[in-house]
This record gives C-alpha cells, sequence and structure tokens, in this order.
C-alpha cells in the first residue's frame, strides 16, 4: 500500500522519534509513505469562529497539494495536524459557498479544491487497513509484561464528527497495545485535556493537569504511557522536570509514542525508536522487561 | 459574584455578535450545567461556563469579556461532546475571545515570550498558543 503523507511541522523537529519510528515500522508492513512535496503547517487549530475563512486556507492547501500529486487520501500520524486537516476539509464538503470563497481566495492555485481529498490518522490505517489481528501476526518480541496506560487527549476524539473513535468509551489504542502483547491499564483521564498550547505561557496549568493525569495512572499501575500527539508529549514528557519540582511524591514514568512500541515490537533496530529523544528515557524500563539488549 | 440584570442589555449587539461568529443560538442552553461538570479547567476559571453562556444570554458583555475563563477554555470539546442540547461551546468561548482580538488587542503579546521559551517548547505549542491569544 502506498500512501500520501502529511508530517507536520513538530514532527520534522522535536518528534523525531514519532517520525522515524513510525515509518521504519510501515515499511516493514510493507506501506509507502509518501511525503507530499511543499506541504505547509495545517495552523494547528482549527479555526471556531464561522466568518474566518483566511485559516482554513492552510489547511486546504495541503489537500491541494495532494491532490496535484492524483492522490485522493492523505494520513497523519500528529493528533492536531489530524483534527485541523479533517475539520477543515469537512468544513468545504459541507459548505459550497465557503468552499468557493476558499477556491476564489487561494487564486494562484492551479488545481481547485472540491474536497476529493480523504483525512485520515495513522491509527486508523493500522486498525482498518492493516489490521490489529495482522500486526499481532507480525510481532517479533511481543511487549510482555508492559503495563502501558494510553493517554487519547483530545484532538484524536473530539469533536465526535472527527474522532477516530468513540470519545467517551475510545478502545483503539488498548486494541493496539493488545496487538504488540503489552498490558493496557485502564484509568480516568485518559481522554482528559493535557491543557495543550497553554504550556508556552502557563506552565503551572500544565504542571497540574499533567501531575492528575500521569498519577493516575501510576497509582493503577501503568509503567509507561502511550499517546500520539506531539503536544501532549511535550506536556506529559518534558514537563514532568517541572512536576517534579513542584510535587516531590512524583516518580515519574516514561513516555511512548505509539509508532515506538510498534517498531520495537515488529523487531526493527533499536535505533529507529530514537529513544534518546524522549525526555524521560525509557530504555532501562524496557531492559528491566528484556524488551532492549542490556548497554 | 454581583451581577446587574437589564432588559436592555439581552436586546444588545453584543449577543447578535456572538451568535453570528460562533452560528451557534446561544438560547438553546437550558442551564444543566454538564459543560462546567467535565470542564478540565473549571478549578482555573473564574466563572464557569454554563454561566459564561447565562452572562451571554442576559447580554452581560464587559463581565464576559473580562473574564480569565474565556482564556483558560483551551478547546478540548469535552463540553462540545456531551452538551445535551448540541451547543457548541468551544465555538462561543472562540467568538468572545475574537471579539477582543479584534480590536488588535492581544491577550498575550508575541513578543513577551522568552527566547528560553521560544527554543524549548513545540512548533505547535507556539503556534497555537499565538493563534489563540493574539490579535
Amino acid at each position: 500500500m502506498k500512501i500520501s503523507y502529511f508530517p507536520g511541522c513538530t514532527l520534522k523537529t522535536m518528534a523525531k522519534n514519532f517520525e522515524d519510528s513510525a515509518l521504519a515500522s510501515l515499511s516493514s508492513l510493507d506501506i509507502e509513505m509518501k511525503e507530499f512535496k511543499r506541504w505547509n503547517c495545517c495552523g494547528t487549530v482549527y479555526s471556531l469562529t464561522s466568518d474566518d475563512l483566511i485559516h482554513q486556507v492552510a489547511p486546504i492547501r495541503n489537500l491541494i497539494r495532494v491532490k496535484e500529486e492524483k492522490d485522493t487520501r492523505v494520513v497523519t500520524l500528529c493528533s492536531m495536524c489530524y483534527n485541523t486537516l479533517k475539520r477543515a476539509n469537512k468544513l468545504v464538503k459541507e459548505d459550497s459557498e465557503k468552499l468557493d470563497k476558499l477556491n476564489n481566495l487561494m487564486d494562484r492555485e492551479d488545481v481547485k479544491y472540491n474536497g476529493e481529498v480523504e483525512v485520515l490518522h495513522l491509527l486508523e490505517i493500522l486498525k482498518n487497513e492493516v489490521g490489529f489481528s495482522q500486526i499481532a501476526k507480525k510481532i517479533k518480541i511481543p511487549l510482555k509484561g508492559l503495563k502501558v496506560a494510553p493517554y487519547y487527549g483530545c484532538l484524536l476524539l473530539r469533536p465526535p464528527e472527527v474522532g477516530i473513535d468513540d470519545p467517551e468509551r475510545p478502545t483503539i489504542l488498548k486494541d493496539f497495545l493488545g496487538s504488540v502483547g503489552a498490558e493496557a491499564i485502564d484509568y480516568p483521564y485518559e481522554t482528559e485535556c493535557c491543557a495543550s498550547y497553554h504550556t508556552v505561557v502557563n506552565v503551572d496549568l500544565v504542571v497540574e493537569r499533567a501531575y492528575d493525569i500521569l498519577n493516575s495512572a501510576i497509582n493503577r499501575g501503568a509503567e509507561a504511557i502511550v499517546l500520539s500527539c506531539p503536544l501532549c508529549d511535550f506536556n506529559l514528557d518534558n514537563r514532568q522536570k517541572e512536576i517534579k519540582e513542584k510535587f516531590s511524591d512524583f516518580k515519574g514514568i516514561p513516555i511512548f509514542y505509539f509508532t515506538q512500541l510498534l517498531a520495537l515490537s515488529l523487531g526493527l533496530d533499536e535505533k529507529v525508536c530514537r529513544f534518546e529523544l524522549n525526555f524521560v528515557d525509557p530504555r532501562p524500563l524496557l531492559r528491566s522487561k528484556h524488551l532492549i539488549g542490556e548497554v | 459574584m454581583r451581577t446587574e440584570i437589564s432588559i436592555k442589555n439581552t436586546k444588545s449587539k453584543f449577543l447578535d455578535k456572538v451568535e453570528e461568529l460562533s452560528g451557534e443560538n446561544i438560547y438553546a442552553c437550558y442551564q444543566c450545567g454538564k459543560c462546567s461538570a467535565g470542564c478540565p479547567s473549571i478549578s482555573e476559571m473564574d466563572i464557569s461556563p454554563n454561566e459564561i453562556i447565562r452572562l451571554v444570554q442576559l447580554g452581560e458583555e464587559k463581565e464576559v469579556l473580562n473574564s480569565k475563563a474565556i482564556w483558560i477554555c483551551a478547546s478540548c470539546f469535552t463540553c462540545v461532546t456531551r452538551c445535551p442540547k448540541g451547543v457548541d461551546l468551544a465555538k462561543i468561548m472562540e467568538s468572545l475571545r475574537q471579539i477582543t482580538l479584534r480590536k488588535n488587542v492581544d491577550y498575550v503579546n508575541p513578543l513577551s515570550i522568552s527566547k528560553e521559551v521560544l527554543s524549548q517548547v513545540p512548533q505547535i505549542a507556539l503556534v497555537s498558543s499565538l493563534r489563540k491569544f493574539s490579535s
């Protein structure tokens, strides 16, 4: 299978561990991710005011690039990119007047957009097209004994019309964990917001929220968290430094991108996981479970 | 909290503007409080989400626009998912922020963000923060 791929900004910088582990895993599952040319920032947040069309240009322009390369589907890994592209696409598919206005705004584009491209998240491809049962068959190193709490955050699930799973009772990450042989931990905070962009000017708010989320998972027996959003990752992983400064009882917990666990379980070279880019080093945990070799 | 209610305010342009910007029917809300019950940020807010929408219904422009709550809301869409009346409160909150931002008033001045923070946070954090907080 070959599919058009939108990386987004953060996967090319801070979240290289997300991108590299994904590309290596998919290649071993015979999926070719074709990064389309001249992609631009999606805008990160979907514009919520009815008259604000100018902020729909960035996501729709990406979909025009996909269309130009004669593709009808595009896959993203970042939850924020997914949500923004998916919602902008839905808007223009349902509102022909806005679509016309947008096409007029982008008068220097050679190709007009008419809602032809389908936006997908990688987890949807793994679940619906590869199949978790097929993944389970290809696993070389089952992540046996690894207790992982799924963290969905907001934008994979909400609002429900673009979510990839039930917004209140999602199972897609739990099912994924099952396919790679890990044990999924239930806890009440799996869909709670991490405070998102407040991390720029209101670190305290993020610290409080992340502490609640992580501690809830730890208290339920989780040894690690798995997620799919580079901003959630920053808040739950990097901000553990600030959490420890504020809460002396906080023990810390490694955070994985789901693709890192996929790559590891497929038996790929540990290097593609780029664990050195994780803020909390997950390698001592993986060594203790004999999932990676000794140093 | 003490709020003076006047019938005049309920016919204000402010209400029309919020309805136009959000595309939502403000009066669909029947104050069940489900949005506030599930809001992960409510402990940080000075006015709870269901109170915000009630104050908008009453045309209390100043009180709503000067609140901290509208800036604390990070559009997590939990209330949107759960509202039994289908009111998209995230769109209403964004409209309230936009009324201020469109007067060229920043909630966060981009120049006030330190170089240290700029070098630390991922791009998606920075872009989304400035989209929500700067004009």
